[in-house]
C-alpha cells in the first residue's frame, strides 16, 4: 500500500495552482495527479515522492490535506492488461471505489486503486499476474 | 412538587387572583375602556401622535370596539430613537408627577427614553409581583435580586415587585458572585431573579464553593428574563439550584420586566392583558394574525401615565398559545420568543431565521459551527446556499461521503425550513471567524437588481 494525498479544493479560479506552487516551492515532485470534480468543490488526489511531507506542506498553508492508503499496481501496458486485474478483483468481490493509471515507461503502466476491502485484494491482484508495487520502487 | 429534602417547589400562588382569573367578557370590557382613554390622552398630550393620527385620518373617538385598534398606525423603534429624548412623553419629565427615568443602552442609536409616574411605578410592580407569586413567592419570601440596578428596567423593576408583594428584598444587584452565593445561603433566600446566564453561573459558583444549592439551599423558585434561555439552559438551571424558573418577558419601551410571565406549568408566558394588548401581526403584511401563528409581536399600553405606547413594534417573534393553561390564569399566553424580525430572512414567501439553519446544523457532527447563508436571485426566484465546513477528521478522499452529507443535509433543511437550500462544502477556514457577531448572512440580491 501507498500513501496518495488527497486535498479537498473549492472549485474556483487559481486554487490547484496555487496547491500545485505550494508544492513545487517545497521540492516535492508529483507522479500523478487526478481531480475528481463538482459543480462546487474538487477533490485532488496525488501521488507524490514525499507524501508525508507534501501532506504537512499543504496543511501548514491552510489547505485541506489527508493521506488516504491506495494500491499501486504495476499492469502490462497492452490491451486487456487492466481488465484482467479487474476481473479478478471482482471475483473476489472486491469494489473499486476509484482508480486512475499512469505511466512510467514504455511498456509499464502504474493502476492507482482505492478498493472496498483490504481482505483478499493482494491475492487477487497477485492471481492476475500483477505485480503491487512499493513505496521505494514507485517514488524513486 | 416537593424534592428529597421537602423543599416546596413551584407551589400555586397568586398576587392578584381577581384579576389574573377575571373572566374574558369583563376583561375585553375594562381593555376597551382604558384603550380609549389610552388613544384620546396620546392625542391631547403626544405630539408624535397627534401627528400620526391626523395624517393617518384617525379621529380618537372613533375607537368603539376592541378591533378597532388593528386601524391604528403602528409604532415603531425608530419613531423612539427619533423622539430622543422626552418627544414621545405624555407628560412633562419635570412635573412633579414624573418620578423616575429609564432608557436602553441605545448601542445601535439613540438611546429610548421611558419615564414613570408613581402609578407606573406601582402597575410595573404589581405585574412583577405577579410573576413572584408564579415562581411560587409570597410576602413571606426573601427576594434576591441579582439583576442590575440603574437605568436598564431589571433591578429596579424586581425590585418593585418585591414591594407591592411585600417580599423581604435583597438588593444584590448583578456581580461578586461568591458573596451572592454565600447570601443566598446565609439569608434563606427562597426567590431570586436575575438572568438565566446569571442564575447558572450563581449556580456553578456555589456548586465550586462546595454547596450542593439543590438540597442546601432553600432557594425555590427563579424568575428569569431579559435574553434568551433554551430549554437544555432551563433544565441545566432548575436541577442545578433545585428550582422551578419561570421565563419572565419585559422590554423598557413598554414598561419593563412583567408585561409577561410563565406561570410553574411553563407552557407560555401570562401577558398582563388588564395592562397590555397583545397583537400578533405579519411583519410583511403588517396584518394581524390568528392564534397560534407565529408573527411580530405588538403591544399597546393601557394604563400608563408617562410613556403610553399605541402598537408598539417590538421586533420579537412569538405567538398566542391557544388554548387554557391549567394554573386557572385567563390572561392569554405568549410563546417564548423564538427570534427578532431584524434577523428574519424572506425566502420565496417563506420566513426563516437564521438560527433555524444554526439547528439544523448543530445535528452535524461532521460539519463545524461555522456557516454563512448566501441570498443571490435568478430570474424572478430567490436562491440560498449554505457554505459549511467539515470537521478535519471528515473522509473527503470519497467524494460520494461529501455527496451522501449533502443530501442528507439538504433533506433536514427542506423538512425543517419548508424552503430548499443548495449546499455548498467548502474549504477549511474559509468561513469568516469572528469573535463579535459574526456576518452569517449574505443578501446579494439587491446589488443583482431586483
Amino acid at each position: 500500500m501507498i500513501d496518495q494525498v488527497t486535498v479537498f479544493l473549492e472549485n474556483s479560479t487559481g486554487h490547484l495552482a496555487a496547491l500545485c506552487k505550494a508544492l513545487g516551492d517545497a521540492g516535492v515532485s508529483m507522479h500523478a495527479l487526478t481531480v475528481a470534480d463538482t459543480a462546487s468543490y474538487g477533490v485532488v488526489r496525488i501521488i507524490a515522492d514525499e507524501p508525508a511531507r507534501a501532506y504537512e506542506v499543504l496543511n501548514a498553508q491552510g489547505f485541506r490535506a489527508s493521506l488516504t492508503k491506495v494500491y499501486a499496481v504495476e499492469v502490462a501496458d497492452e490491451p486487456g492488461g487492466l481488465a484482467r486485474l479487474l476481473e479478478s478483483l471482482d471475483t473476489a468481490d472486491i469494489n473499486v471505489e476509484y482508480a486512475y493509471c499512469f505511466s512510467t515507461n514504455a511498456n509499464k503502466a502504474v493502476d492507482v486503486l482505492r478498493l472496498s476491502a483490504a481482505e483478499g485484494a493482494e491475492e487477487a491482484i497477485a492471481a492476475a499476474g500483477c505485480r503491487l508495487l512499493t513505496p521505494d520502487e514507485l517514488y524513486s | 412538587m416537593v424534592n428529597s429534602t421537602g423543599k416546596v417547589i413551584g407551589e400555586e400562588r397568586y398576587f392578584q387572583p381577581e384579576i389574573e382569573q377575571i373572566g374574558r367578557s369583563e376583561l375585553e370590557a375594562m381593555q376597551l375602556e382604558r384603550l380609549q382613554r389610552t388613544v384620546w390622552d396620546c392625542c391631547q398630550n403626544v405630539a408624535f401622535y397627534k401627528q400620526t393620527f391626523s395624517q393617518a385620518g384617525i379621529n380618537p373617538r372613533s375607537i368603539t370596539s376592541l378591533a378597532d385598534l388593528a386601524s391604528l398606525p403602528f409604532t415603531t423603534k425608530q419613531d423612539m430613537r427619533e423622539a430622543y429624548p422626552f418627544k414621545l412623553f405624555a407628560i412633562d419629565p419635570k412635573n412633579e408627577r414624573v418620578q423616575r427615568l429609564h432608557a436602553s443602552s441605545g448601542t445601535t442609536g439613540n438611546a429610548t427614553v421611558v419615564g414613570y409616574t408613581q402609578k407606573d411605578i406601582d402597575i410595573w410592580g404589581d405585574t412583577f409581583a405577579r410573576a413572584i407569586a408564579m415562581a411560587g413567592g409570597g410576602p413571606d419570601s426573601i427576594l434576591q435580586v441579582s439583576y442590575g440596578y440603574g437605568l436598564f428596567t431589571g433591578g429596579l423593576g424586581a425590585h418593585e415587585g418585591g414591594i407591592r408583594m411585600h417580599s423581604t428584598i435583597l438588593p444584590m444587584s448583578s456581580g461578586n458572585t461568591k458573596r451572592q452565593v454565600q447570601m443566598m445561603k446565609d439569608f434563606d433566600v427562597d426567590i431570586l431573579a436575575c438572568t438565566p446566564s446569571y442564575a447558572l453561573l450563581i449556580a456553578d459558583t456555589a456548586i465550586e464553593m462546595g454547596y450542593d444549592p439543590a438540597n442546601d439551599f432553600n432557594v425555590s423558585g427563579a424568575i428569569l428574563g431579559a435574553e434568551p434561555c433554551s430549554e437544555g439552559m432551563r433544565q441545566d438551571i432548575e436541577r442545578k439550584l433545585g428550582v422551578k424558573m419561570v421565563d419572565i418577558y419585559g422590554l423598557s419601551e413598554v414598561m419593563g420586566p412583567g408585561v409577561s410571565c410563565e406561570c410553574r406549568h411553563q407552557t407560555g408566558l401570562h401577558v398582563a392583558e388588564d395592562h397590555f394588548i397583545i397583537e400578533i401581526i405579519d411583519p410583511n403584511t403588517l396584518q394581524p394574525l390568528p392564534d397560534g401563528e407565529w408573527g411580530e409581536v405588538v403591544f399597546t399600553t393601557l394604563s400608563k401615565e408617562c410613556s403610553p405606547l399605541i402598537r408598539y413594534r417590538t421586533r420579537d417573534i412569538s405567538r398566542i398559545v391557544p388554548g387554557e393553561c391549567p394554573c386557572g390564569r385567563t390572561m392569554r399566553r405568549m410563546d417564548r420568543i423564538a427570534g427578532r424580525t431584524d434577523d428574519m430572512l424572506i425566502i420565496r414567501g417563506v420566513n426563516v431565521f437564521p438560527s433555524q439553519f444554526q439547528e439544523v446544523l448543530a445535528g452535524f457532527e461532521e460539519l463545524t459551527s461555522y456557516y454563512q447563508i448566501v441570498l443571490t436571485r435568478e430570474g424572478p426566484m430567490d436562491n440560498v446556499t449554505l457554505k459549511v465546513e467539515t470537521v478535519p477528521e471528515f473522509p473527503f478522499d470519497q467524494v460520494r461521503l461529501i455527496e451522501q452529507l449533502e443530501q442528507r443535509l439538504k433533506g433536514e433543511l427542506r423538512s425543517n425550513l419548508q424552503v430548499s437550500v443548495g449546499i455548498r462544502v467548502v474549504e477549511p477556514k474559509s468561513i469568516e471567524r469572528s469573535e463579535g457577531k459574526a456576518k452569517r448572512v449574505l443578501d446579494l440580491r439587491d446589488e443583482q437588481g431586483a
